[in-house]
């Protein structure tokens, strides 16, 4: 083959050219770039809600919003940001861009449905927005019947709808992640020589498969329950409303590591790449990912502790709730250990890493308190359960998927952002975030209950402090919007290896060409190679 | 194809006569009453079918072992679902708190 | 090693051609062999992979509606029982054969791509479409019994028709409050199993357009592979419906004079 070097051809970004070679695009790193606008606009959306509610609480009267406005203020900050946001975040915008580039091959398995993937989640949205627009919803984010099935006089319906249409845009993304990662491989990638965010990306596709098709069929039996009059959660037709919950959260829990094992996928991969070290415990973190999609998809009982569902079930619910705690205290112990006696410099992504560390081990750890029965029920729906989800969805994916765009931004976009941005809007973030949600667990403790606009005089202090950490956390996520922009326009040019990291995805130029790889790499040696000789070669 | 496997014509109406056949058996067993076994009954039969079309019609016998773990987890996790959440209702009462 | 070469990354080594693989060389000029596969045989194992893996969420998705039927025929037994007493055994074990058939037929058409007959595949599709078809127009005639007998549930169920002025249950003991649960779980286990129908023959239709045209033979039959399994798992639900909604209370109707 000729040796020529190649001068600098055209990326992914340039050729073709046109708004209908993006709109019809089948590579992956095109939708990948579709995505990151999508879903930064719901970010936003999701945002403006939290404004809502937090502009209510500054006061101790429920007097800037009216009790239903502020049922739907809460219900659509959660629906947007949980379904519109966080699922899709890391696997749609990263995963998409990354996953074949860091196996070694031209594309995903079925670029053609990734690209209805995309467009089955537009599809969703718009049907969402509708509803938004034509009574909003105010059932929460969880849709609990019989007020979602019945009683409540929003667009539940509509919602409905759209939430399951959405689902299927995950379920296809899952689809395509696991059989390009079992069958796309490049020769001599091994399943032990994958990079840790590949592990991650494809326990995440296992959850979303066998957990996805489970919220939409009830969803879909809620909106028939509704709009075409069956009986299945209406109690004067002898219907249970606890299966809801059965059904509800036989997802919805698993939906919550589809949140977060992404997240840790990009750790590995940063935390390796700051420490220039192979990340400790290889293997351990792998089967961890593993171990978290499957034990994950056998504690939704704690979310149904104060149900009436059965104290037995409740016992056995808690108990394995304990031990999925495990795997993720595995991999936390072991990026800890990877960056011990590593080099690590401290660049942006070094920032969003002890960010994310710090945080989701809280988050963690006060998990714990909420999966003991005994406590959960002077916790449950109480603030303590907003505080530990916001630390782990905030704090650990949110932090994650920062990190993560800001490390692959440089490959992604081919332009260097303002290090000095970066490293305002971490610093920014986690002050922020920490003074937003750290009284709530005060307040939970002190039994504040979630989802009311009033509360007691009492409480007013932490929920000033929780409401002024919102604007600053605010200011933190709006940084990266003008130093991100700046960078497209005015970025200096990134080399295909800004940061010194081992991977595929940095062999490749920045941004890269459509087919990726200019001839099939041949994988010979063992992920995160930073020392040649001295790792432990695992499988 | 070099891997193509072409199974033959008789292999699948042979199949198709045993569905048929289990569809009338599965009939005639729930004309009669065999008590609490008239469902296992029932169910064992729609499994036995389940299988045949699977392994026959849809040819998974000749597929990778990937592709037959990946169709029997299927199953299994369903058997999650309907497992744990039976042993919620199954099991309420059992340790003697009033209401649960 | 291919020192010197501009491209070959650290810890590999680049690989001459277009493809990794050695054999397969036909392969390039195939012109169903979409760039990311390296062979025809990759590219009909991943689909036929990625099919299945659909399927599997498919199982699930069947599945919920499953789990609700499962509580409730536990919790209401006689409700469960009086109610599959309303519905036709003889249509539904008719739709069962009819589906069986298509089954057939869906397998010898896929059989016929794999020998290159285009013939034996167009007759087995629309055999295949005319079953599936059949199956609707059965259901057409069940679901318009249900709704001419008030056993849809909702504020007319169980109400007075001219046939049945006192409604068609009258018997408490057959429990008519959760026989409303019953046909809600009915009518949404067959609607939804339909609408998979409906698709169903909308692919096949593609299908077949597709291959009088003469797109598929032993070289590439893919989409046809791959339509035939989404095909059967709709009938392998059905299989499991019949029993479980039609069969319940055979046993009682039987001994009792229909």
């Amino acid at each position: 083959m000729s040796s020529t070097p190649t001068v600098q051809s055209s990326s992914y970004l340039d050729a073709p050219y046109g708004v209908a070679a993006w709109l019809l695009t089948k590579d992956h790193k095109r939708i990948a770039m579709l995505y990151l606008i999508s879903i930064t606009i719901f970010f936003a959306v999701g945002g403006a809600f939290a404004a809502g509610i937090r502009l209510e609480l500054l006061t101790p009267k429920g007097d800037l919003w009216t009790d239903d406005m502020y049922n739907k203020l809460f219900t659509l900050h959660g629906v947007v940001m949980i379904f519109f946001f966080l699922i899709p975040s890391i696997p749609a915008v990263l995963g998409n861009f990354l996953l074949p580039i860091m196996i070694g091959t031209k594309d995903l398995a079925f670029p053609r449905i990734n690209l209805l993937s995309w467009y089955i989640y537009i599809a969703g949205a718009t049907i969402t927005l509708a509803a938004v627009f034509s009574g909003g919803l105010d059932t929460g984010w969880t849709f609990y019947t019989p007020y979602s099935s019945a009683a409540s006089q929003t667009a539940v319906s509509t919602a409905a709808i759209g939430v399951f249409v959405t689902g299927f845009s995950s379920i296809l993304t899952g689809l395509n992640f696991i059989v390009t990662v079992h069958r796309m491989r490049a020769p001599g990638m091994t399943w032990f020589r994958l990079p840790l965010f590949v592990w991650a990306q494809y326990a995440t596709s296992l959850v979303m498969i066998l957990g996805t098709p489970v919220i939409a069929i009830t969803i879909l039996l809620v909106f028939a329950e509704r709009a075409l009059h069956l009986g299945f959660f209406d109690p004067n037709r002898g219907g249970d409303p606890v299966l809801f919950q059965h059904l509800f959260w036989f997802y919805s829990h698993p939906a919550v590591y589809i949140m977060i094992l992404p997240g840790m996928g990009v750790m590995s991969e940063l935390v390796a790449a700051v420490s220039r070290k192979q990340v400790f415990g290889y293997s351990f973190v792998a089967f961890s990912s593993l171990a978290i999609a499957i034990l994950g998809f056998l504690v939704w009982g704690h979310h149904l502790f104060v149900s009436s569902q059965s104290i037995y079930a409740g016992l056995v619910f808690s108990i394995i709730t304990m031990l999925v705690a495990v795997p993720s205290a595995v991999k936390t112990f072991n990026w800890a250990a990877t960056m011990y006696k590593g080099s690590v410099t401290w660049e942006s992504p070094t920032y969003w890493v002890i960010g994310f560390m710090g945080l989701f081990t809280i988050g963690g750890l006060t998990g714990l308190f909420l999966a003991t029965m005994g406590l959960d029920i002077h916790l449950t729906d109480t603030y303590f359960v907003v505080a530990h989800f916001h630390y782990i969805m905030v704090g650990g994916a949110i932090m994650a998927y920062m990190g993560g765009l800001h490390f692959w931004w440089p490959k992604m976009t081919g332009k260097m952002y303002s290090e000095a941005g970066a490293k305002a809007s971490a610093i920014l973030v986690f002050v922020g975030f920490n003074l937003t949600f750290f009284p709530q667990f005060v307040l939970g403790y002190m039994g504040m209950p979630r989802r009311y606009h009033a509360y007691p005089e009492e409480w007013q202090v932490l929920n000033v402090l929780s409401s002024a950490g919102a604007s600053v956390l605010a200011l933190g996520y709006l940084l990266p919007a003008f130093y991100f922009t700046y960078s497209i326009f005015k970025g200096a040019k990134a080399p295909a290896n800004p940061w010194g990291a081992k991977g595929l995805e940095w062999t490749i130029p920045s941004p890269p060409p459509t087919f990726n790889f200019d001839e099939d790499p041949v994988v010979t040696e063992p992920a995160y190679n930073y020392k040649p000789g001295r790792e432990v070669h695992v499988g | 194809m070099s891997s193509a496997h072409i199974t033959p014509v008789r292999t699948y109406v042979a199949t198709f006569v045993a569905l048929l056949i289990l569809t009338a058996i599965t009939y005639l067993v729930a004309l009669r009453d065999f008590g609490v076994l008239n469902t296992p009954i029932a169910l064992a039969v729609a499994f036995l079918k389940a299988s045949l079309v699977v392994i026959f019609f849809m040819g998974l016998r000749h597929n990778t072992p990937l592709t037959k773990v990946t169709a029997i987890a299927g199953f299994f996790w369903l058997l999650i679902l309907f497992g744990i959440t039976l042993s919620d209702y199954a099991t309420r009462g059992w340790l003697g708190v009033p209401g649960r | 090693m291919a020192s010197g070469h501009e491209h070959v990354l650290p810890g590999t080594h680049a690989v001459a051609g277009h493809g990794a693989s050695a054999h397969d060389d036909h392969a390039h000029h195939n012109p169903n062999l979409q760039h990311h596969f390296y062979s025809m045989e990759q590219q009909l194992e991943a689909s036929t992979f990625g099919m299945w893996v659909f399927l599997v969420t498919e199982i699930m998705f069947f599945g919920g509606m499953f789990m609700v039927y499962i509580l409730y025929r536990h919790l209401y037994p006689d409700a469960w029982m009086h109610g599959s007493n309303h519905l036709d055994v003889t249509l539904g074990a008719l739709n069962t054969g009819v589906l069986i058939c298509s089954s057939l037929t869906m397998v010898l058409a896929v059989r016929a791509a794999q020998v290159s007959s285009r013939k034996g595949q167009i007759v087995n599709l629309i055999l295949t479409i005319l079953f599936g078809a059949t199956f609707l127009v059965v259901k057409y005639f069940e679901y318009a019994e249900k709704f001419h007998h008030n056993l849809v549930p909702g504020p007319h169920f169980n109400a007075p028709t001219a046939e049945f002025p006192a409604g068609i249950i009258t018997d408490p003991t057959h429990d008519p409050l959760h026989q409303q649960l019953f046909f809600s779980i009915y009518f949404m286990l067959t609607g939804v199993h339909a609408a998979h129908m409906i698709v169903g023959i909308g692919i096949m239709l593609v299908i077949l357009a597709m291959a009088i045209r003469g797109k598929f033979d032993a070289s590439y039959y893919t989409p046809v592979e791959v339509s035939g399994l989404y095909w059967h798992f709709v009938d392998v639900v059905w299989i499991f419906l019949f029993p479980l909604l039609y069969l319940l209370g055979a046993h009682v109707s039987a001994a009792h004079g229909g």
